[in-house]
């Protein structure tokens, strides 16, 4: 109540509120002044610096990163083509000992029939001396039993042994002729 | 009841506060220089404003603690929602400081008009929002002469572009008028009645609430608790306006600058 009474009594005195000061008009700018010097200089370049630092930062873990990727990915391409060349390559393998082994049967199949073909001729041939031997004993033993039968048939003896040969002989080639 | 009785009432006749209550008596005098309660105000306010800033930005840390984030939230939110936003990000770099600079002081003094022991807001005194509305003028003036020159920059802010010529005498006295001397004055009537008129309001309820206990008894008992209630929830209100001026007065200072610097509008 005090107050008001004071103020009641200054009212009389009371100076318009749209009338600055002046001051009130200079200590404001000094102050404002200052106030705007220190953030200037010590608060603003501070907190610039921060956000350039900060968006730095993140960038360059945003490149690293994808260097690492880059490199990964590359790798990864190098790997592959190593393991088409491996697959090729045991592809190429597997193909030639296919080749390989048909050659080699092939060999053995000719060699066998070769081995073959010798086999029968050798039969063969032997054979034909076994029956060319049994063609002449055989002959032999027809004439003496021919001739000792004749012989004792016509009572004529045949002993002697050139006689005897050239009438087997003669007889034969009737025969043949025949 | 005595003649004695009727005089004490009359001498304790409600008194509702006038422009008189931001008259304030000095605190302590400096030669012949009376520092009152609003000029400790504003030096309070700066020591403020620069120590939360600079404890905040001086430690750098790319992962901000508490008080570093706080701080990069208050001088990012000038930054880029203001500065940037209005300025455009090719030219509103140099002007940060500033924008920051003015927003904090000016939303720091006017909170005191809400902080206990403080209450009073600095800048219902007319000249120091004078002051700040002056300076602004300057700025925005400046900067769009050292662009365009003294000539082109008149040019800028006086002749509508897309307009026939015919319509020149008519606008350009008008435009002259409404960008060179009535946005200064705006300015600073916007600041200083905002804070006028809610310390006056805040003070005609308490001490209404009061007069009314006190000397109207009766009703008064209901009125004057209910006037008190009034205060607070004002308060609140008054909380948001001192926000919003400080908010206003940096967002159409960035818009000034932004008009002085146009290549064409």
């Amino acid at each position: 109540m005090k107050t008001l009474l004071i103020l009641a009594a200054a009212e009389g005195e009371e100076h318009n509120p749209l009338v600055p000061l002046w001051e009130e008009v200079a200590i404001s700018l000094v102050v404002f002044g200052l106030l705007f010097f220190a953030i200037w200089k010590f608060v603003a370049p501070n907190f610039e610096k921060t956000f350039t630092e900060r968006t730095a930062a993140i960038e360059g873990g945003l490149a690293a990163a994808e260097t690492k990727q880059a490199e990964a990915d590359a790798k990864l391409a190098e790997l592959e083509a190593q393991l088409a060349d491996a697959r090729h390559e045991a592809a190429r393998i597997r193909e030639e000992a296919r080749e390989q082994g048909a050659a080699i049967i092939a060999e053995m199949r000719e060699q066998a029939q070769t081995e073959a073909a010798r086999i029968v001729e050798h039969g063969k041939t032997q054979i034909e001396a076994e029956r060319q031997q049994a063609v002449t004993s055989l002959r032999a033993e027809v004439g003496t039993l021919a001739t000792s039968l004749a012989g004792r048939i016509v009572g004529e003896s045949l002993d002697d042994d050139a006689r005897q040969s050239r009438v087997v002989e003669r007889f034969l080639a009737e025969l043949e002729a025949n | 009841m005595t003649n004695a009785a009727s005089a004490s009432i009359s001498a304790e006749e409600f008194h509702a506060p006038g422009p008189s209550i931001f008259d304030l008596p000095p605190v302590f005098e400096i030669g012949s220089l009376g520092v009152t309660k609003p000029m400790l105000q504003l030096v309070i306010a700066a020591v403020v404003v620069f120590g939360f800033l600079y404890a905040a930005s001086k430690s750098r840390a790319m992962v901000p603690g508490k008080l570093q984030f706080a701080g990069e939230g208050a001088y990012g939110f000038v930054r880029n929602s203001v500065a940037r936003d209005i300025i455009g990000s090719h030219d509103f770099q140099k002007f940060v400081p500033y924008l920051v600079t003015l927003f904090f002081f000016i939303l720091v003094n006017n909170l005191f008009a809400s902080i206990p022991f403080f209450q009073f807001p600095t800048f219902s005194r007319a000249g120091m929002a004078y002051a700040l509305a002056g300076m602004s003028w300057l700025i925005y003036n400046g900067v769009g002469i050292a662009k365009h020159g003294p000539l082109g920059y008149l040019k800028l802010q006086s002749v509508p572009s897309g307009v026939s010529p015919a319509m020149y005498p008519l606008l350009v006295p008008l435009e002259f008028f409404s960008n060179i001397l009535v946005r200064p004055v705006t300015l600073a009537l916007r600041l200083f009645c905002n804070m006028f008129a809610g310390h006056i309001l805040l003070v005609l309820f308490a001490t209404g609430g009061l007069y009314l206990i006190e000397h109207v008894g009766g009703v008064g008992y209901v009125a004057g608790p209910l006037a008190w209630i009034l205060a607070i929830l004002v308060s609140f209100l008054e909380i948001l306006v001192q926000f919003l001026q400080a908010y206003v007065f940096v967002l159409l200072n960035a818009m000034y600058i932004q008009g002085a610097l146009a290549d064409e509008h």
